[in-house]
C-alpha cells in the first residue's frame, strides 16, 4: 500500500509580479519503506516537495494522502498531531536547540506531544545508546562534532518512531567521512522499514537509493522506477 | 505538551539569554519596588497623623466658641477664638446629658513658672479631674486635680515632665511651692513623659483648676470644653444635644462649634489617603513602563528564536503550545521581576522604618497586591503578541532563517 499518494499538487509563489510555479501538476506515489532520493538543481522545487510532504506547506490545488488519510484539508493543528506521530525531519543545519543538551534535544518531540518524564528518559537512553552518543547525553550542542549533532538530529527525528523520515541534504554541512557515517545510519533505519525520503544534489549520494526522482521547474523530470 | 514541561522549556529559554531576562525582570523589579515603597511612605503618613489625633483622645466631642458660617469641619476653627463666652457653667451643664461619659473645660493661656530661682515660660491648661483620662495622661507620681466646686479652684498644679526635670532635677516635686504668675501653686503630680500630641507638648504643660486659670488670665470665656461619648455610635447623638443645650442657654443663639474627632480624623484619612493612591499611581505607572520592556524583550526573543520555532513546529508543536511557551516566559519574566520587586520594596521601607522609628512605613496590603497583580497582569498582556506573532509564524520561513 502505497504511504504517499500525491495527485495533481499545485504550489505556487507569488513573486513581486511573477508567478513561480514550484511544483506544478505533481503525481507521486511512495510505497512504504521505499528509499528514494529527490534530485535537481536548486529552484527546481525539491525543497518545496519536501516542505509538502513534511505538511509544512500547503499546496494551492491536488491532494495529498499520507497512510491512507487525506491530510491536505487538515487545520494546522491537526497537521501539527500527524507530523508529531508520522513524520521525521533531518535538516541540513541539523536546527538543534543551542541551549538543550543533546539528551533534551532527542526528548523535544516527546516533550512537545506530552509523553511523560519516565518514559521519554527511557526511549532516550536507548535512543542515545543505539547512535552511539551515550558518553554526550549532557553535552550542549556546540560542544558536539558535526557528525554528532547530526547523530543527535536523527535520534530526535526517529524518536516518536515515526514511518516517514525527511532528510533535506542531510549531509552537506559534513565532510565525507561524517557523511557516509549519517547516510550509513539513514539507511539502516531504512531496513528497518522507515520510508526514506532524501533531497540532495549531491549525485554520489542520491546514487545510493534505490529509487530517483528528479526535479525540473517544478516537475518530475524521471523516476527510476517507472523507467 | 504538559504544564510542567511548557514551565520548564520557558524558564530555560529565560535562563538561556541570563543579560536580557536580569534586565527585564530588573525593570520589573524597580516598578513594583516603587509601588510598595511609595505606598509604603504615603500610608506610613496617614498612619502617623492618624495615631497622633487618636492620642488626643477617644470618642471626642469638641465644642468651640464661635460659630462657622458653613456647616462641617473648618480648619480655620482650630485656631482661631472669638470672643463670645463660653463659661463654666456651659461645661457643667453638658455634664448632665446622656451619654456622656466626662467633660472637661479648658481654658489655656502661657505664663512664667517659677521654683528654687529657675524660670522659664510655660503654656498653662485650666481645666478639671476628668481633663486627664480625657486626654489619655497618665500621671508619674501624685494625684489629680481634686474633683471639686468648678468654679473654685484650689491653688495647685500638675507639672509636665520635662518641667519636673529642668526645675526640680532630682529633688522631689511633690508638696512643692511653685509660682506661676503672680500666683504661688502646691505641685501635687507629675505627668508621665509623652513626647508630642499635635501642636501641645504635655510634657512642657501645667494643668490647674479651670477656675483658677481663668482669674489668671482675667478672663471668663474657655477654649475648649471636651466631651467623652460612652461610645463610637453615641458621638453624633452627642454631639446634637450639646449644641442644642448650648443653644438654649446662649438664649436660642446658635454661637459655638460642635466638631467631633471623628469628623477631622475623617478629613485627614481620606486626605492622605488620597495622596497614597496618587503615588501608587505614579508608580504604577514604571510598571506599566516595565510591561512594555517585557513586551519588547519577547519581540526579540521571538525573532532570534525564529529557527527554533520552526523546528518546535516542524516536530509537531500545536500554535497553541508555542503560545503557551512564549506567554509563560513573559510571565515568569514579570513575576521574578514582581517577587524580586517587592523583596526590594520591603527591605526598603524596613531601612525607613529604621531610619525614622516614629514614622510607621508599611506599605498597606491593597497596595502590594494591586502591585504584585499590576505586574504579572502588564507581562502577561504585553506577552501575549509576542507569543502570537511566534504561534502565527510560518514553519518553511522559520526554518529556513538560521
Amino acid at each position: 500500500m502505497a504511504l504517499i499518494e500525491l495527485a495533481g499538487i499545485e504550489r505556487r509563489f507569488q513573486l513581486g509580479d511573477t508567478t513561480v510555479h514550484a511544483l506544478a501538476g505533481l503525481d507521486l506515489q511512495i510505497t512504504a519503506g521505499e528509499y528514494v532520493a529527490v534530485m535537481g538543481p536548486s529552484g527546481s522545487g525539491k525543497s518545496t516537495l519536501l516542505n509538502l510532504l513534511g505538511l509544512l506547506d500547503r499546496p494551492q490545488s491536488g491532494t495529498y494522502r499520507l497512510d491512507g488519510r487525506d491530510v491536505t484539508t487538515l487545520s494546522p493543528d491537526e497537521q501539527a498531531k500527524v507530523r508529531s506521530a508520522k513524520i521525521g525531519f533531518v535538516f541540513q543545519s541539523f536546527h538543534l536547540v543551542p541551549r538543550l543538551t543533546a539528551a533534551e534535544n532527542i526528548a523535544l518531540p516527546m516533550m512537545l506531544a506530552g509523553i511523560p518524564a519516565a518514559e521519554r528518559n527511557r526511549r532516550v537512553a536507548k535512543a542515545l545508546k543505539d547512535f552511539g552518543l551515550d558518553q554526550r547525553a549532557d553535552h550542549k550542542p556546540d560542544q558536539l562534532s558535526g557528525g554528532q549533532r547530526q547523530r543527535v538530529a536523527i535520534a530526535r527525528a526517529t524518536i516518536m518512531q515515526p514511518p516517514l523520515l525527511l532528510a533535506d541534504e542531510p549531509t552537506g554541512n559534513l565532510d565525507r567521512h561524517t557523511g557516509d557515517e549519517v547516510i550509513h545510519l539513514l539507511e539502516e533505519l531504512n531496513d528497518r522499514g522507515v520510508t526514506l525520503v532524501v533531497v540532495t544534489h549531491d549525485a554520489t549520494l542520491g546514487a545510493r537509493a534505490r529509487r530517483q526522482l528528479a526535479m525540473e521547474d517544478g516537475r518530475l523530470q524521471r523516476d527510476s522506477a517507472r523507467s | 505538551m504538559r504544564l510542567a514541561d511548557t514551565l520548564r522549556f520557558a524558564r530555560d529559554a529565560a535562563t538561556g539569554y541570563p543579560v536580557r531576562t536580569a534586565l527585564s525582570v530588573l525593570a520589573m523589579a524597580i516598578g513594583v519596588a516603587a509601588v510598595v515603597l511609595l505606598t509604603a511612605l504615603g500610608d506610613g503618613a496617614r498612619r502617623y497623623v492618624v495615631g497622633q489625633f487618636s492620642s488626643l483622645g477617644t470618642n471626642l466631642v469638641i465644642v468651640l466658641p464661635g460659630r462657622s458660617g458653613t456647616g462641617g469641619f473648618n480648619p480655620a476653627n482650630a485656631i482661631t477664638s472669638t470672643p463670645r463666652d463660653l463659661t463654666i457653667d456651659d461645661a457643667a451643664s453638658l455634664r448632665r446629658l446622656p451619654h456622656v461619659r466626662r467633660v472637661a473645660p479648658l481654658a489655656v493661656g502661657t505664663s512664667e513658672m517659677a521654683f528654687g530661682g529657675k524660670l522659664r515660660e510655660v503654656m498653662v491648661a485650666g481645666s478639671t479631674a476628668e481633663f486627664i483620662p480625657i486626654r489619655h495622661f497618665e500621671l508619674a507620681q501624685g494625684k489629680a486635680l481634686p474633683d471639686e466646686d468648678w468654679n473654685h479652684g484650689s491653688s495647685v498644679a500638675i507639672i509636665g515632665a520635662k518641667l519636673h526635670e529642668e526645675l526640680f532635677g532630682a529633688t522631689p516635686a511633690l508638696g512643692q511651692l511653685i509660682r506661676i504668675g503672680d500666683r504661688r501653686l502646691r505641685v501635687i503630680g507629675v505627668l508621665k513623659p509623652s513626647g508630642q500630641g499635635l501642636g501641645m507638648n504635655t510634657d512642657e504643660l501645667v494643668i490647674v483648676p479651670v477656675a483658677l486659670a481663668q482669674a489668671m488670665f482675667n478672663s471668663n470665656t474657655l477654649f475648649r470644653i471636651m466631651l467623652e461619648a460612652n461610645s463610637r455610635d453615641a458621638i453624633p447623638a452627642v454631639k446634637e444635644a450639646a449644641l442644642s443645650l448650648l443653644k438654649q442657654r446662649h438664649r436660642g443663639e446658635e454661637d459655638v462649634t460642635v466638631i467631633t474627632q471623628d469628623a477631622i480624623l475623617a478629613t485627614f484619612d481620606k486626605l492622605l489617603g488620597a495622596l497614597t493612591l496618587a503615588v501608587a499611581g505614579i508608580a504604577a505607572i514604571s510598571l506599566a513602563v516595565a510591561g512594555i520592556l517585557v513586551m519588547n524583550v519577547m519581540l526579540v526573543a521571538v525573532t532570534q528564536r525564529t529557527g527554533e520555532i520552526g523546528l518546535l513546529k516542524a516536530l509537531g508543536a500545536s500554535a497553541r503550545t508555542i503560545r503557551l511557551a512564549f506567554l509563560s516566559e513573559a510571565a515568569m519574566l514579570s513575576a521574578a521581576g514582581a517577587l524580586v520587586g517587592y523583596g526590594l520594596g520591603q527591605i526598603g521601607a524596613f531601612v525607613l522604618r529604621q531610619l525614622f522609628p516614629v514614622f510607621p512605613a508599611y506599605p498597606p496590603e491593597w497596595a502590594v497586591i494591586a502591585g504584585l497583580g499590576t505586574a504579572i497582569g502588564t507581562g502577561l498582556l504585553f506577552g501575549v503578541m509576542p507569543a502570537r506573532r511566534a504561534a502565527q509564524l510560518d514553519p518553511v520561513q522559520a526554518l529556513m532563517k538560521r
